[in-house]
């Protein structure tokens, strides 16, 4: 039995604690609807985008001149796997849900006998791959310190697995990030970005007039198009993980309150019956006289 | 024929222009176009200079550093990389795009690359042409 002082620290910690998951969530809170703003702001450049590049993509596909980044390299056995984590914890099932995935294809890539190599975005998913996977790492993009997830991140990573790609490190590259449905539900997603798959556009995409040739333009926008699919797949994942803090951290909150009252009754019955003892001590030394 | 047409400008971040324009003067890869309504449907590549958009309400311009332009029945829509309404372009901007210009000219120079080092220098120039139109 703890004793009443226990007790009362104890009550204490958990009031603090409680405060502190409080604080968080409404940062969370905040948080969210600027990431939210942001996803939202994003979209209709990379509706646009894929609009056109879906056209594009689909009148040079047959032709043997299409580029590298649209028909892929002819084979596929190296995969390369972006993995989009946060880079802090305490977003509740938000980077394992993502890792889940990852480890998922990493073991079905396995099991096919493909080479698989693992570019880790965010802190939190290199943590928890590194335990299996730490020799297919092949890179790091470290965003801790980037304060507002910027167009020019993005670009910066697309260069990056670009450049790769070019070198011939892999043939098949797929990020992996949550898709933000709403507060409660994130959406682990895997989205192939190399060889760039599009949806089939309609047949009034082949009327335009292109300047330079429809090869040029496509050389110019596929490398866009991988910078513009990271760029919105960064912000998916920046609402998402607000939400899934805030979720977390309105059950944390909950949960303390919860503690709190168990808690306090437990103190006030070991009060009543500290009380109580003191009493029977008293009356029974006054009878014995 | 409309007299009218819809003008978007669309950068990554945000939606910076969104109004019905007369004509839209477009600094295209291969020379600057102007496109009036029920213009035929062309798609082109950007080069970076000034966009200039003429409507009822006036005229507005913006510094666009590279992108595309869609050309299409129902009007014009620009996808510019990075797009400044021109008043907020300042000398320490387009400093900083020039500066970035040259540093990828000297790299691929070093490389070795031809082509991608005329590219470089081709984007350079444009950067600093753009800087003289728009007198800073």
């Amino acid at each position: 039995m703890p004793s009443l002082k226990d007790l009362k620290n104890r009550i204490g910690s958990v009031k603090s604690t409680r405060k502190i998951t409080k604080a968080m969530q409404m940062v969370a809170a905040a948080k969210l609807r600027r990431a939210q703003e942001a996803a939202e702001a994003a979209r209709p450049y990379a509706e646009r985008f894929n609009a056109v590049m879906a056209g594009l993509a689909s009148s040079v596909k047959g032709s043997d001149s299409a580029p590298r980044l649209l028909a892929g390299t002819g084979s596929d056995r190296t995969h390369l796997l972006v993995v989009m984590t946060s880079e802090r914890g305490l977003c509740g099932g938000f980077n394992s849900s993502i890792v889940r995935l990852a480890r998922a294809r990493i073991a079905e890539l396995q099991a096919q006998g493909k080479v698989v190599k693992i570019l880790t975005v965010g802190k939190k998913g290199r943590e928890q791959l590194k335990r299996d996977y730490a020799s297919l790492f092949v890179g790091h993009v470290d965003l801790s310190q980037e304060k507002r997830i910027g167009y020019d991140t993005a670009a910066a990573i697309a260069r990056d697995i670009l450049a790769r790609f070019d070198a011939g490190e892999f043939d098949v590259a797929t990020i992996f990030f949550n898709t933000f449905k709403s507060v409660i539900a994130q959406e682990p997603t895997a989205q192939q970005i190399i060889p760039a798959a599009f949806e089939a556009a309609g047949a009034e995409s082949r009327l335009y007039d292109y300047e330079p040739s429809e090869e040029g333009i496509l050389a110019d926008l596929l490398p866009r198009g991988v910078a513009t699919q990271i760029f919105t797949a960064l912000l998916e994942n920046g609402a998402s993980e607000q939400g899934a803090r805030m979720t977390a951290m309105d059950n944390a909150t909950r949960n303390a309150g919860e503690m709190i009252d168990r808690l306090t009754i437990v103190y006030n019955r070991s009060r009543q019956a500290a009380i109580t003892k003191e009493l029977i001590e008293i009356i029974s030394g006054a009878e014995a006289l | 024929m409309a007299e009218t047409m819809q003008f978007d400008l669309v950068s990554p971040e945000r939606r910076l222009a969104s109004v019905t324009a007369r004509e839209v003067r477009i600094p295209g890869a291969e020379g600057d176009l102007t496109a009036m309504p029920d213009h035929a449907p062309t798609i082109t590549t950007l080069r970076p200079g000034i966009l200039r958009v003429v409507g009822p309400e006036g005229e507005a311009a913006f510094a666009v550093t590279g992108g595309f332009a869609e050309i299409g029945a129902g009007g014009v829509t620009v996808l510019a990389e990075r797009a400044l309404p021109v008043g907020d372009m300042t000398r320490a901007v387009l400093d900083g795009y020039i500066a970035e210009a040259r540093e990828s000219l000297e790299k691929a120079k070093a490389q070795g690359d031809g082509t991608l080092a005329d590219e470089a220098a081709k984007l350079l120039a444009d950067m600093v042409a753009m800087g003289d139109q728009i007198g800073l």
